[in-house]
């Protein structure tokens, strides 16, 4: 937080008068911060505190603020909900097949790129494409291909007796979903890891190699363990992500079938757009809200607070 | 880079990497090709044929697609949208960038420091009131409603990856312009702003990117068709001829176009900054 402006005053050759230039600094200070901050206190802050303020009324988004204060009401009515509690169930499924699925392949392929071969910037630029691609995009293109019955996948398992209904059986829409959700994400992903690999020193590589080690004890005794900052910046996008997950869910499934598929911005949009609850709604962002926070917070006090030191050298044999 | 172990053939030791990488290739390709050959099928081969060449190349399906004026419209307002949403972000964040990089003043930390929470604000949970806002000021099917908002939520990380690099600029550089005479804006406008070429650069193709692929916000803002962006198209495209699954992909293939275009120009700006604003953020 250093201070790069003092040094006019030092030398002030053609100086106006030190009252308006202090003036003038004013001037260019508020006139250049003022309409960021306008637009971010009107269509950001203030929004979350609507959100926050209209989740304790009974309120149908119409009439200027809301006045029919139920309290806690919107809240208890929530986590009574069996479609709520579903809800958070998916996420703590996608969460977890994120981080032991999608993430460790993530992370093998970025491995895998690392090394010197032929054309893996093509591969690179490749696997990295569908994160390019609107959601709605992938959505719409992989409910044709995972439809249940003639979908492309369907005709590609056919060859091996096999068939799937997909996205339209409560039993499989999850993991067909997380298919979707790798198809489009894991290059986001690999390139982080990729960006973290390359900021290892091979040396210290080289030296394990040099000592002995196996290729995989080097990658799990040097390699992981200096990766962990990006592995868990990474872990972090990814349960933030999957909190807030939307549009995908939204134009692959709309919820179902039976709302096995489900998330909390979707079950969201429906109460505040198609049933005009919008106080109920609001609870529910509250929760998203609160959720993302508290695990932000506990995140980077716990888990990431030794990367903030800046401490990438002195890791010891930790994880 | 570690040296290939064997140097004899390094060819034959890549070799099952290449193989591995071909499989995750195919991963992420064979769905791609699928849809742009699907494009030129009609139905009935598309199901008895997935993924085989077309027997004739029946051409209607895209063809159609781009005789149709609504398609046209969409990529328009997509265009329209997305700049005018990134000139507008990165403008007023270069401008409260430079002020938090370049002058201290009381409340400076307050400040910056509600604009960097700010990324932790998750869009989805504004939605409902800046519907009810958007609505009040009769913005709904106008496109400054997407365009504001849009540009409200991408203030956050555009400000903090500008002020690092303004930071970066070495204060001498300002000391000598001030004393031939520059104003501060002088400064900004003539200066440091050319300097900083590259990261705007960055921020740009971030904005342009994420108000391209946006779809909650128009999905709740525009309810005509002629305000709809590509995603909506696609859609609504999808639930019109739900049973044309040719049409569709052509659809999407004509959609990817534009998207995959630009990463092809932009991939250095754009991996750069995903993977610089997700560490920094």
């Amino acid at each position: 937080m250093t201070t790069l402006t003092k040094g006019p005053e030092a030398v002030r050759l053609p100086a106006p008068p030190p009252a308006a230039r202090r003036r003038g600094r004013w001037v260019t200070i508020t006139l250049f911060l003022l309409p960021a901050i306008v637009l971010f206190l009107m269509l950001v802050v203030a929004p979350m505190v609507v959100a926050a303020y209209s989740s304790l009324f009974r309120w149908n988004g119409f009439g200027g603020l809301p006045t029919d204060f139920i309290g806690l009401d919107n809240f208890t009515r929530l986590f009574s909900s069996e479609i709520f509690v579903q809800d958070m169930w998916h996420l703590v499924v996608l969460v977890a097949l994120s981080i032991f699925v999608q993430l460790p392949f993530s992370l093998a392929v970025a491995m895998l790129l690392h090394q010197r071969m032929r054309g893996r910037a093509i591969y690179r630029m490749v696997f990295f494409a569908p994160y390019v691609l609107s959601e709605v995009i992938t959505g719409v293109l992989f409910s044709l291909i995972l439809s249940p019955g003639s979908g492309m996948a369907n005709q590609v398992l056919s060859v091996f007796g096999w068939e799937s209904e997909w996205l339209a059986d409560p039993d499989t829409v999850l993991p067909s979903l997380f298919l979707v959700m790798t198809w489009k994400y894991f290059g986001f992903h690999m390139m982080i890891y990729l960006a973290g690999r390359q900021n290892i020193p091979d040396e210290l590589v080289e030296a394990a190699q040099i000592d002995g080690a196996t290729a995989w004890k080097t990658f799990r005794y040097v390699t992981l363990p200096l990766l962990g900052p990006t592995i868990r910046i990474s872990v972090f996008l990814s349960v933030i992500y999957t909190i807030q997950l939307f549009d995908l869910v939204w134009i692959l499934t709309g919820g179902g079938p039976s709302h096995a598929s489900e998330t909390m911005a979707v079950t969201m949009m429906d109460w505040g757009f198609k049933r005009s609850q919008v106080g109920y709604a609001s609870a529910i962002s509250v929760v998203m809200f609160v959720l993302s926070l508290v695990f932000a917070l506990f995140y980077q006090r716990l888990v990431m607070r030794r990367d903030l030191e800046g401490a990438t050298t002195s890791m010891g044999g930790r994880r | 880079m570690s040296r290939a172990t064997k140097k004899v053939s390094p060819r034959r030791t890549t070799l099952p990497l290449h193989a591995i990488a071909l499989v995750v290739g195919a991963f992420i390709i064979v769905p791609v090709v699928y849809a742009l050959l699907g494009g030129f099928k009609d139905n009935s081969e598309l199901s008895g044929n997935p993924f085989g060449l077309p027997g004739t190349w029946v051409t209607a399906n895209y063809t159609d697609v781009l005789a149709s004026g609504s398609f046209w419209l969409q990529l328009w307002n997509s265009t329209f949208i997305a700049v005018v949403t990134t000139v507008l972000t990165v403008a007023l964040s270069a401008l409260a960038a430079f002020v938090f990089a370049r002058f201290a003043f009381r409340g400076r930390e307050l400040f910056f420091t509600l604009f960097t929470a700010g990324l932790m604000f998750p869009f989805a949970v504004a939605i409902l009131p800046i519907f009810v806002l958007l609505r009040t000021f009769g913005l709904l099917d106008n496109p400054l409603g997407v365009i504001l908002t849009q540009a409200a939520f991408g203030l956050p990380l555009t400000i903090i990856i500008l002020r690092g690099f303004f930071r970066s600029i070495p204060g001498e550089i300002e000391e000598a312009a001030t004393i031939d005479g520059c104003t501060p804006f002088g400064f900004f406008w003539r200066i440091l702003l050319p300097m900083a070429r590259p990261a705007i650069a960055t921020v740009s193709v971030l904005a342009i990117v994420g108000s391209w692929n946006n779809f909650m916000l128009p999905l709740v803002v525009f309810s005509q068709e002629t305000s709809w962006t590509l995603p909506l198209g696609i859609q609504q495209f999808q639930g019109q001829y739900a049973s044309d699954t040719a049409r569709i992909l052509a659809y999407l293939i004509l959609a990817m176009v534009p998207a995959l275009g630009f990463y092809a120009i932009a991939e250095r700006h754009l991996v750069g900054g995903l993977t610089a604003g997700a560490t920094k953020g």
